[in-house]
């Protein structure tokens, strides 16, 4: 937000206030979690909640990252902006954000999982890989001397 | 395909504006200047005092209660109070109706953060329900309260508890609320003329007339 | 009508992994407001979803939605679903012109009759037919012939919608809305001058997945025109504060402030154009410091001013004020002569008494 310098310690002020501003939303979210992983460990059911389809402040922000903690797994995908996919403290419930090109971030969710599907590999991508693979050593053997023959 | 609340909101803007405003305006000016034309038979006594000065001197000192008054009627004075200012602070600091004002005058003032125009808002509204309680429980007041009352009571609460609704969507559709907030306003003016609102006009009139005579027979007043 | 590349096909071209899709369809699960768990049934259908034809009608516009629909800075996933459908008849983008160019909408027409998806932009003059043609037929008999054998019709843009700005007062071709002539069958509107790239994708992702989209009581999907622009501003915070720009140069609107005194439409316009924005998400006007027109509402052209605060009448109220106030004035001095000349006949009219005339009258 553009402000001029009289303003900046005011904004920092607003800014660090607006951390603190929860709906009240996160305590609810939590027990869903915890219903999750009930079924996860009776049935293998995996459940998604998005946490865009409700007010989801800062302050709730907070109170899901004290409550879940950092886990043991972090990763990144770089498919169309960046997606980061970590598990939490508490294995089985992880965060998946997804961000644009920019930055932007286009939605959140909690997956509560044994491995959040958009980590596997696509089986399209998979059958794309092969494909370009083959495509690669045929490059490549066109272009070494003695083709295939290396004995 | 037209959008009813829009529509509604668009009529309150224009037609309804036009009306009210006129209402309001004749209303005033004909009451006003027919007091003034009506004129008061002139006093052929030489003046003790000065009537002028204790006239105007009474439109303020009126504005405050006689000695013992707050004690032996503390809900009217408090809650008449509460309401005047909150009612004040509501109408003349928000931002929207800034705009109004200097769109109509061409007049503008900094504008107040919605926290203090919310507290002023409630505070009128518990200081009006306050005092139609001391109307009500107490027969003697309950005898002398009109229908007229009653009215002009509830033409004041209705812009404060709509424009609350309105700003922060309590319910309804947003733009509906706004409508019926701008008509409640309306409504309000409409009747200004020609009920007991009048006297935010005529006040300063009866008070310095009654002012004037204690200064003519040579009375503080 | 040529055959094109399923989705999945040109995603790949475009090196768009699967992946990639996945995260879209998430995001748009998220912005359609659905459960998260149909997010692979989205992509499975978009993948998968036999290629509906599309004809798509261009009457009293400007082009506008067209170009924010096809144009964007890099091929997105929504330009993709938009290539995956079959349009069938656009009269701006397909390269047949004349008779070749009608002939390809009636023969997608017979094809798909009844099954076929109609989008509409632009309003359609009804005072004379004459006023907008294509190859001679006029806009109202191509809508009722292309109409009837529509499974749904989308009108994209607020001409479409509402009538939009050939509607505006005084409205000299008679422009209608698509819902004003159609009322057999089940229209969505798309408005917005024009509307945002995503939402008209979206509602078209939603349709060829689970049919029709909830509507408001306007015809909109509720996802998109649901809250207000008001609701989600950034500027929101100097709202509540009391902090506004009271001219486009002043500081306030340097600093960010608040836009309302200077005629934004935001608390009344129903968009998602403050968290969803324009141009792959670079801004949206309030961001760019101009305030909003309120172009996703019906007749928003004529709605009191585009830089008049929503608070403030819209009327011509200062001639009706004076004209009051002088008629008030002279009531007021008749009333007070009245009130005098009463007072001066009940003087007149006074006589005096004492006992005397008393005794005598008894």
């Amino acid at each position: 937000m553009p402000l001029p310098h009289g303003h900046a310690g005011s904004a920092n002020a607003l800014e660090e206030l607006k951390s603190h501003i929860a709906t009240g939303n996160a305590r609810p979210v939590l027990t869903e979690v915890l219903a999750a992983l009930d079924r996860l460990l009776d049935s293998g059911e995996a459940t998604t909640i998005d946490l865009g389809a409700f007010p989801f402040g800062p302050g709730d922000e907070r109170l899901l990252d004290e409550l879940l903690g950092p886990g043991e797994v972090t990763a990144t995908i770089e498919a169309l902006g960046r997606s980061i996919v970590a598990e939490t403290g508490v294995p089985g419930v992880w965060r998946i954000d997804h961000f644009d090109e920019r930055g932007e971030t286009l939605s959140r969710f909690i997956e509560v999982t044994l491995i959040p599907d958009i980590l596997k590999t696509q089986q399209g991508d998979a059958a794309q890989g092969r494909a370009d693979l083959a495509e690669r050593l045929a490059a490549f053997d066109a272009r070494s001397p003695g083709g295939q023959a290396h004995d | 395909m037209t959008n009813p609340n829009f529509d509604l909101l668009m009529w309150a803007r224009t037609t309804g504006f036009d009306i009210a405003l006129a209402i309001m305006v004749g209303g005033i000016l004909l009451r006003v200047v027919e007091i003034v034309v009506l004129g008061r038979k002139k006093d052929l006594a030489r003046p003790k005092g000065n009537p002028v000065a204790q006239g105007l001197k009474t439109i303020f000192t009126r504005s405050l209660p006689r000695k013992g008054m707050v004690k032996e009627a503390p809900v009217t004075y408090v809650g008449g109070y509460l309401f005047h200012i909150g009612f004040a602070v509501a109408f003349l600091f928000l931002g929207a109706h800034i705009a109004l004002i200097t769109d109509l005058t061409g007049l503008g003032w900094p504008e107040a953060n919605k926290a203090l125009i919310e507290t002023a808002a409630a505070v009128a509204v518990v200081a009006l329900i306050a005092l139609a309680w001391t109307r009500f429980s107490n027969p003697v007041r309950r005898m002398l309260t009109t229908f007229d009352d009653w009215l002009v009571w509830t033409l004041s609460i209705l812009p404060l508890v709509t424009g609350y609704i309105a700003v922060n969507k309590l319910f309804g559709d947003g733009t509906l609320m706004m409508a019926i907030h701008m008509l409640s306003a309306e409504a309000l003016m409409v009747a200004f003329p020609f009920t007991k609102l009048m006297h935010a006009v005529t006040f300063a009139m009866a008070r310095y007339y009654n002012g004037s005579i204690q200064g003519r027979k040579g009375a503080e007043s | 009508m040529t055959e094109r590349p399923l989705l999945p096909e040109l995603l790949r071209a475009n090196g768009i992994s699967r992946r990639g899709f996945m995260k879209y369809c998430a995001a748009l699960t998220s912005a359609l407001a659905l459960p998260p768990a149909l997010a692979p049934k989205i992509a499975w259908a978009l993948e998968n979803a036999a290629r509906p034809s599309v004809i798509w009608l261009s009457f009293q516009e400007c082009t506008g939605c067209t170009e924010s629909i096809t144009r964007s800075a890099a091929p997105t996933i929504e330009d993709l679903i938009f290539n995956a459908v079959s349009l069938d008849y656009h009269h701006t983008l397909m390269a047949a012109s004349g008779t070749a160019a009608e002939e390809a909408r009636l023969a997608a027409m017979e094809a798909n009759y009844g099954k076929y998806l109609l989008v509409v932009d632009g309003s359609i003059p009804v005072d004379n037919p004459a006023y907008s043609c294509i190859a001679g037929i006029s806009n109202l008999e191509m809508l009722k012939e292309t109409a009837a054998g529509a499974a749904a019709i989308v009108a994209v843009g607020t001409c479409a919608a509402f009538g939009g700005i050939p509607h505006a007062n005084p409205n000299p071709t008679g422009a209608v809305a698509v819902g004003d002539i159609i009322t057999d069958k089940p229209i969505i509107n798309v408005p917005g001058c024009p509307p945002i790239p995503i939402v008209m994708t979206s509602v078209l992702a939603h349709y060829l997945t689970f049919g029709l989209p909830d509507l408001d009581e306007l015809g909109r999907p509720k996802a998109f025109y649901g809250e207000t622009i008001h609701d989600r501003c950034y500027r929101r915070p100097f709202y509540d504060k009391g902090l506004f720009a009271e001219g486009f140069d002043d500081e306030g609107a340097r600093a960010g402030w608040c836009l309302y005194k200077l005629g934004c439409k935001g608390p009344t316009t129903k968009s998602v154009c403050a968290t969803v924005k324009w141009n792959d998400g670079t801004s949206f006007p309030i961001q760019s410091g101009h305030p909003c027109l309120g172009c996703t509402e019906p007749n928003f052209w004529d709605n009191g001013g585009f830089y008049k605060p929503l608070s403030t009448p819209a009327g011509d109220y200062r001639r009706v004020g004076l004209a009051a106030a002088a008629a008030g004035a002279a009531l007021g001095v008749a009333g007070g002569l009245m009130g005098r000349a009463n007072k001066a006949r009940a003087a007149r009219a006074h006589e005096a008494v004492d006992a005397h005339d008393l005794e005598k009258k008894s």
